[in-house]
């Protein structure tokens, strides 16, 4: 894959890219299943765009934290991951980690891009569940077999955002609650610390 | 060959006893999501000793391989590795009372042994049949033997009692052990083993930021394996797979009576 930073055309395309993902707030709609699978569709293709922009590391990381807050329903994922210890934390300290497990997530996560180069990922279909919809896609990555990713869609934040992935059964929110708790065993259930130290993890 | 049979009649021994006499986890717990680790001090001095052969071994081991082989021959080498479980997967599949499926494994032995050269390349992938992957496990969890409990194994990695079963009997099972024409003794487990190093030198970035950047590796391995583990065997049971879905909205409580704290959408950047 060739990517001249030189290249006019692409730098002004890759500009207006980040300037639409950054300002265009998503529109207020009802979900529906073509609403949830046109959403996992901008997802990818943002990624993508992303992974293809050929920008530094540390920009792409940024612009991957932005489209978290675009697409997902960051607050309750936060809520979640953080257990049982969110019904005690203060409303500020709330606010705190759900900023900083935004960064911690995108961090994280960005950085498995290179693995998604020359990847393939295409959205098979949508569904009713109980708390949303359910999106399925199939990734096919350079030299693996196909492999299942999940989004679940909710609309219960006012617009339509994925709150839950599952990569082959494996549920993100569950896995990160475990880390999470982990991360405040190790601290003695210390919330500030966790906070802290999680601004420079992932 | 009498060594076989006196070493059968002892997995199968052995195989009776692990089942029955394991710990049992309480009907309904797995299919609820939760963790049944009762040996977690064992498994965590397991986790211990794997991570050392991973950091020293495996790992350098892997990553030297995928750097040297090009990736096409890594891709032809999992090829291989993989045309050689599907005779045992035929019988796994024959075990679970699921023909076609057995049928397919067959097929797909049959053509990529031959068009595919040994297996080499995997020309049935393009016929568009359903994908193969079951194993002894597997064949244990249709015959209704619950999941166990929780075991790391010893170079092999996170199982659960009913796995680890599954994966000794996969060691033998093979019908390819027993052919008069085989080439190498345990070709099968070379090939895996080679197959696994491809795997993990490929996804080397995934797989050290589990094992070596999260809080507790252990217990990172340990739900993650449950969770596909579970998906896998959900597969086609459709109310075991939504019951894997968890709902975030519903268990962290968007009911202000039960939970005055919790209001998930105030604007976290409100001013």
């Amino acid at each position: 894959m060739q990517n001249n930073p030189l290249n006019r055309r692409r730098f002004v395309a890759t500009a207006l890219t980040g300037l639409t993902v950054a300002a265009l707030p998503l529109p207020a709609f009802a979900l529906t299943e073509a609403s949830a699978k046109q959403l996992v569709d901008s997802v990818v293709a943002d990624i993508t765009r992303i992974i293809d922009s050929g920008k530094s590391e540390n920009a792409m990381l940024r612009d991957f934290q932005k489209l978290f807050v675009r697409y997902g329903d960051v607050p309750i994922m936060a809520r979640y991951a953080l257990g049982a210890d969110a019904r005690t934390a203060s409303s500020a300290q709330l606010r705190q980690f759900t900023k900083a497990f935004e960064g911690y997530i995108a961090r994280k996560y960005g950085r498995r891009f290179r693995e998604f180069i020359g990847g393939e990922v295409s959205v098979r279909n949508a569904r009713k569940i109980k708390t949303g919809y359910e999106v399925r896609t199939s990734v096919k990555l350079r030299g693996s077999s196909p492999f299942e990713v999940t989004f679940l869609v909710s609309d219960k934040s006012g617009s339509g955002k994925f709150y839950n992935m599952f990569i082959e059964g494996v549920n993100l929110l569950l896995t990160e609650r475990t880390e999470i708790g982990a991360m405040l065993d190790a601290r003695k259930g210390n919330l500030n610390q966790l906070i802290k130290d999680l601004k420079n993890t992932g | 060959m009498p060594s076989y049979i006196r070493l059968k009649h002892l997995i199968i021994l052995a195989i009776m006893t692990v089942l029955s006499a394991c710990a049992t986890q309480p009907q309904d717990s797995a299919a609820r999501g939760d963790i049944f680790d009762p040996y977690e001090g064992t498994n965590r001095g397991i986790h211990k000793f794997n991570l050392g052969v991973d950091r020293f071994l495996f790992r350098p081991a892997s990553k030297g391989y995928v750097k040297i082989v090009p990736d096409p021959m890594v891709t032809s080498f999992n090829h291989f590795a993989e045309n050689l479980t599907m005779p045992g997967q035929a019988l796994d599949y024959l075990l679970q009372g699921n023909l076609k499926q057995s049928g397919n494994a067959l097929l797909r032995f049959l053509i990529n042994s031959t068009v595919g050269g040994f297996g080499l390349s995997a020309p049935a992938d393009e016929l568009n049949l359903p994908p193969v992957d079951t194993d002894f496990g597997e064949t244990l969890h249709v015959w209704g033997f619950g999941e166990g409990a929780y075991v790391e194994l010893p170079l092999y990695g996170p199982s659960t009692a009913r796995d680890a079963v599954g994966v000794v009997v996969n060691l033998f099972s093979n019908p390819i052990n027993f052919s008069p024409v085989r080439p190498v003794d345990n070709i099968g487990v070379y090939a895996e083993v080679v197959r696994r190093m491809g795997d993990r030198g490929r996804f080397s970035d995934t797989v050290d930021s589990i094992l070596y950047d999260s809080a507790d590796s252990y217990a990172q391995a340990r739900t993650i394996y449950l969770q596909n583990r579970r998906f896998e065997l959900a597969r086609d049971d459709e109310d075991a797979y939504l019951g894997l879905y968890d709902d975030p909205y519903a268990t962290t409580g968007t009911d202000p009576v039960r939970d005055p704290y919790l209001d998930p959408y105030e604007d976290p950047y409100a001013e």
